[in-house]
């Protein structure tokens, strides 16, 4: 973002979340807002993060309880249809991996350097239910 | 909606009845309030003209100063007409928040009912709590008197609120002479005191869902010192505004206020700045010396402390030859706050007067005429001799050794 000069800021470090006034956003996707360029949207403000959440699709039933627990909305999903993970705001708590109620999980959390497909690769079996 | 109250054309009002009414009449949208000794009164007053029915707006009693700081923030910020008062340890507790709402420009409205800051716990007046605020980026005024309280707590809605401005103002009064002292105040009638102050303008209210937006967020040092200049200028800014304000009250009330006032400085060659109750005690002093002894005495205070009014101050003391400069708080290891205000502006002035330091008052203690007398002629000899021949900074009406500094 352009580093602005005293005299171009919004008195008292006021930041609009939209560039247009609209009292319908919450029927907007994301994707179709018009996010102001002080919004964090589309800025990264994840650099700090450790351990991430790597998510297998082919495991997860879409029950929408990462999103829910979610605290940053960076679960991606659509028409409750779980998509991925969004690492620009992902600060990597791990709490999406906790309350995954699949066997195996859907979401675990591996080493920010890990890569995905590794990850994928290495991904758990189902757990036998102990008699 | 609210009764209006028939108010007589002289009513005989302290200082926190003055803060009460004003607040009274500027239908208020939120006051949260924790009352502390002396400014309870006008936290009182106003609950009562609430219970009374004189009051539409919301009153929260809150925790705590910092909560009731807090409550303010969050009320302003939602798009409303705010405003609480406090003193001392209250207003220390506040301090955090202060500096919450002036770097929002939250046109919050700060009754200040001037008290000393313990230990030793003291209840009287002083200026210590004032000081402490003096950084806190907000708009400071003093008011000498109850009608002064009256009328600068109406105006200071005007003035926090204005669109140039949005800053918050701190009015303050003296704690117990000003503010339990009843002396007769000429108020406005409520429908001429409220279109004066006008109706409340929204700003990005947090209350409007159709533009949401984002108050106090973090900048670290890629935006911080932006955005704070812009405060800065703001504040500084600020002065036309006040004075346009005190010229519009003028028009209304006959009453006039400046940044900086004057009293017999017309061919003074000695003045005493001050601020506070003090101030008319030194012109009664003033008017006393020039009958009795001859001394041309005047005195000066800066009605507005922040924003401070440098080029107007050196201009009333632009023909003085020495000058006392009266602080009600304790030092703490240095020369007075008005010391060193009224020096920096007298360097950037052609007139270079005898300039020395007078702590008194301190947690309530008497400024009585005798010592307000002991310090002009003090300084006539300082005027006489062309140089400092008292010491820099003395204590004045202190028990014990005489005590002074920088010498």
């Amino acid at each position: 973002m352009e580093f602005l000069g005293w005299d171009q800021l919004e008195a008292g470090a006021v930041i609009p979340s939209f560039e247009d006034k609209n009292s319908d956003i919450v029927k907007l996707k994301q994707e179709e807002r018009n996010y102001a360029k002080t919004n964090s949207y589309t800025a990264s403000v994840a650099d700090w993060r450790v351990f991430k959440p790597v998510f297998n699709k082919d495991v997860c039933i879409d029950c929408q309880n990462c999103w829910v627990f979610c605290p940053d909305t960076a679960i991606v999903a659509r028409d409750k249809d779980m998509l991925g993970i969004d690492y620009d705001h992902c600060k990597g708590c791990g709490i999406c991996a906790e309350v995954c109620p699949t066997n195996p999980k859907s979401l675990i959390m591996f080493f920010e350097n890990d890569d995905n497909d590794t990850a994928l690769s290495q991904w758990p079996e189902k757990k036998k239910k102990e008699k | 909606m609210a009764e209006k109250l028939k108010l007589q054309e002289v009513e005989v009002w302290d200082g926190n009845m003055a803060f009460a009414q004003a607040m009274r009449q500027a239908q208020i949208d939120v006051v949260a309030a924790y009352p502390i000794t002396p400014s309870t009164p006008t936290v009182h007053g106003y609950a009562k003209f609430l219970a009374d029915g004189y009051i539409d707006g919301e009153f929260v009693l809150v925790e705590s100063e910092h909560a009731a700081m807090s409550g303010c923030v969050g009320a302003a910020a939602a798009g409303g007409r705010v405003a609480t008062a406090t003193s001392s340890q209250g207003f220390a507790l506040m301090i955090e928040v202060l500096y919450q709402a002036s770097g929002m420009r939250l046109p919050i409205v700060l009754g200040l009912v001037n008290r000393a800051l313990a230990s030793p716990l003291n209840v009287n007046g002083d200026h210590s709590d004032m000081y402490l605020g003096r950084d806190a980026g907000w708009i400071m005024i003093d008011a000498f008197n109850a009608q002064e309280s009256y009328d600068l707590m109406l105006m200071g809605f005007k003035i926090a609120e204005d669109l140039n401005v949005r800053l918050p103002v701190m009015v303050n009064q003296d704690g117990f002479i000003t503010s339990h002292t009843a002396q007769n105040v000429k108020p406005l009638q409520d429908e001429v005191a409220y279109k004066f102050i006008g109706d409340y303008k929204e700003v990005n209210p947090l209350l409007d869902f159709g533009k949401p937006v984002t108050y106090g967020a973090q900048t670290e040092e890629d935006w911080h010192f932006e955005f704070k200049a812009r405060q800065h200028k703001a504040l500084m800014d600020s002065k036309d505004t006040i004075e346009n304000v005190f010229k519009e009250f003028e028009s209304l009330t006959k009453r006039k206020y400046n940044l900086v006032e004057s009293y017999l400085m017309e061919d003074a060659q000695v003045a005493i700045v001050a601020l506070g109750s003090t101030v008319e005690s030194a012109v009664q002093a003033a008017k006393n010396l020039r009958e009795s002894e001859g001394i041309k005495a005047g005195v000066v205070a800066t009605r507005a402390i922040r924003p401070f009014p440098l080029k107007e101050v050196a201009r009333a003391l632009k023909d003085v030859k020495a000058i006392a400069t009266l602080d009600r708080s304790a030092p703490g290891g240095t020369l007075g706050m008005i010391y060193n205000e009224i020096s920096g502006a007298m360097y950037q002035s052609d007139n270079r007067p005898i300039i020395n330091n007078y702590i008194y008052g301190l947690g309530g203690r008497d400024m009585t005429q005798k010592d307000i007398k002991e310090i002009f002629r003090d300084i006539k000899r300082n005027a006489d001799s062309g140089k400092l021949v008292t010491p820099l900074q003395q204590f004045s009406g202190l028990r014990g050794p005489k005590l002074s500094f920088f010498n």
